[in-house]
């Protein structure tokens, strides 16, 4: 992050200088090649893969003040099944009494079966360099590489999941704070983009399909792996919106919207973003 | 204690394909944290490969290079079954060393 | 090596004004170069610094030095995937220079007979920049170069 306001500032300039030179649409074309040339090149190692194998180490280690290890913990499939939970995910938990996606289970895991407090458990959602790492990013990461291949299937059979797919999707066309925004002011149009990044129409299935199944993802710009919850809390910071709550119903009505959409896709993460 | 890398080395026709991931902050030492106290240069200098014990790659890094580094590279020969074993050292003398075996 | 360079800094004086750093906390205490790592070849600022401490005076300009899955533009300049190949024999080293930025050696890598001379690594840029793949092949050095745009990535999607 600290690194980045300051090169931001820098390549500001750069980047205004090439929109300026660019101005036809020839050219304009010319850099959305070019953008995509710069992702093609970027895909061949993911440091999301550094994640995914710190997760896998962590999930098998007792933990906690009960020493239980995530390998009691059902994230749908049976107690310890990985393979192909994420993709099924969020689902109704007749445990909790809640709807739950991965990282809200996750949590809910170590607060019930390994004896952390919600606080411990929560200290640190988003990690900050190797000082300040988050173990649910590696978790969450590990866990959704599990389902990588697999064609997305959240059924909204159970009312409770339908319950939260409306409310979320009701949340998605919500205009609220003081710039009067919703998650659908940047997300329900085709070709909307900020400088050279196309944001994806959500509401459309290709859209909420390519946008979902490549979260949890490595953030070139911050050099970290997130998660589905961060991407809904960043969107809140700069709708300029309240937190979003980790693990709040809000945050997962939204992942149950927006996961839904994307049922059908098959499932490639995790992924590598800017 | 810095985090196992990411080693995958795969035989290519009649080359050895190595690539890997390693897990760094690559500090550059020009960035200030929120304090505004700067933020001390900390980085991998060098990294070494070998096959079986002899030398394939040696290299030497700047602070330039990307935090959380990724390399590729190949050389000849090499079986499956051989290993090949990656070490770094960064400039607070912590190093790391891991061992693929080519699939 | 590294223990002749500190011994000269505690013999000048040095070592107190880096010990009065570390206290600082500017500098690592555990600060020291790793072994067979160049300082006189890392720092330097600007190309010709950079070629003179490498020993690599003027290089010819080669198209058999070429650039692979390199981004004409890169969206975040804290990322910029750099491959470079080879076509020339004997090829000994590559190394990677970034004419821009603070620091204009990024990577140097010493490569053994048998392995290919065909690397690739990711840099950061601080700015639009020439970079140079600069190889050593037989004894004499060759180069190519390429400009690389940097610009502003956005939120993501």
């Amino acid at each position: 992050m600290r690194s980045i306001h300051r090169l931001t500032l820098i390549v500001g300039a750069a980047a205004i200088a090439v929109a300026t030179l660019a101005g036809p649409v020839v050219a304009q074309t010319t850099l959305e090649n070019a953008s995509a040339k710069y992702r093609q090149d970027l895909s061949e190692g993911n440091p999301a893969d550094l994640w995914v194998a710190r997760g896998q180490e962590m999930w098998k280690v007792p933990r906690g003040p009960k020493k239980v290890s995530f390998e009691s913990c059902d994230l749908g499939l049976g107690p310890g099944v990985v393979k192909g939970a994420y993709a099924q995910l969020p689902r109704w938990f007749a445990d909790a009494g809640r709807v739950m996606d991965l990282e809200t289970r996750l949590v809910w895991c170590m607060v019930n079966q390994q004896g952390y407090t919600h606080a411990e458990a929560t200290k640190q959602t988003f990690g900050n360099g190797s000082r300040h790492r988050s173990d649910l990013e590696a978790l969450t990461a590990y866990v959704a590489k599990e389902s990588d291949g697999v064609k997305m299937n959240v059924s909204l059979a159970d009312p409770h999941v339908r319950e939260m797919y409306d409310v979320g999707k009701k949340a998605f066309f919500y205009h609220a704070g003081t710039h009067d925004f919703a998650c659908a002011t940047c997300h329900a149009e085709d070709n909307v983009r900020i400088r050279l990044q196309y944001l994806p129409n959500l509401t459309k299935p290709e859209g909420a399909q390519k946008a979902y199944t490549t979260w949890p993802a490595y953030r070139v710009a911050q050099g970290e792996t997130r998660t589905f919850q961060w991407r809904l809390n960043d969107c809140f910071r700069q709708q300029r919106f309240p937190d979003l709550i980790y693990g709040s119903d809000l945050s997962i009505a939204l992942t149950t919207y927006l996961a839904a959409s994307a049922n059908g896709a098959v499932y490639v993460g995790p992924g590598i973003k800017l | 204690m810095a985090d196992p890398m990411k080693i995958r080395a795969n035989l290519v026709g009649d080359s050895t394909e190595v690539k890997v991931l390693m897990s760094h902050e690559m500090d550059t030492g020009l960035v200030k944290d929120k304090s505004g106290k700067i933020i001390p240069a900390w980085w991998i200098q060098t990294v070494k490969v070998t096959h079986n014990d002899k030398v394939v790659l040696t290299a030497q890094w700047g602070t330039a290079v990307s935090k959380n580094p990724f390399m590729s590279f190949k050389f000849k020969g090499g079986a499956k079954g051989d290993k090949v074993t990656i070490t770094w050292v960064d400039n607070h003398n912590d190093s790391r060393t891991d061992t693929a075996v080519i699939a | 090596m590294d223990m002749n360079r500190r011994q000269v800094l505690k013999t000048s004086g040095g070592a107190t004004f880096l010990a009065l750093l570390a206290a600082a906390g500017w500098i690592p205490s555990a600060y020291a170069d790793a072994p067979g790592w160049s300082k006189a070849e890392f720092d330097t600022h600007t190309m010709d610094a950079t070629l003179a401490a490498l020993g690599a005076g003027k290089p010819v300009t080669s198209s058999d030095v070429a650039f692979f899955s390199t981004p004409d533009i890169a969206e975040n300049g804290a990322v910029v995937p750099i491959g470079v190949t080879s076509k020339l024999p004997n090829a000994e080293s590559i190394a990677i220079l970034v004419e821009k930025n603070p620091f204009t050696l990024a990577a140097l890598f010493d490569l053994p007979a048998g392995t290919e001379p065909t690397i690739s690594t990711r840099v950061k840029m601080r700015e639009t920049s020439n970079v140079y793949a600069l190889v050593k092949a037989g004894g004499k050095y060759f180069m190519t170069s390429k400009e690389i745009k940097v610009t502003l990535g956005g939120c993501g999607g």
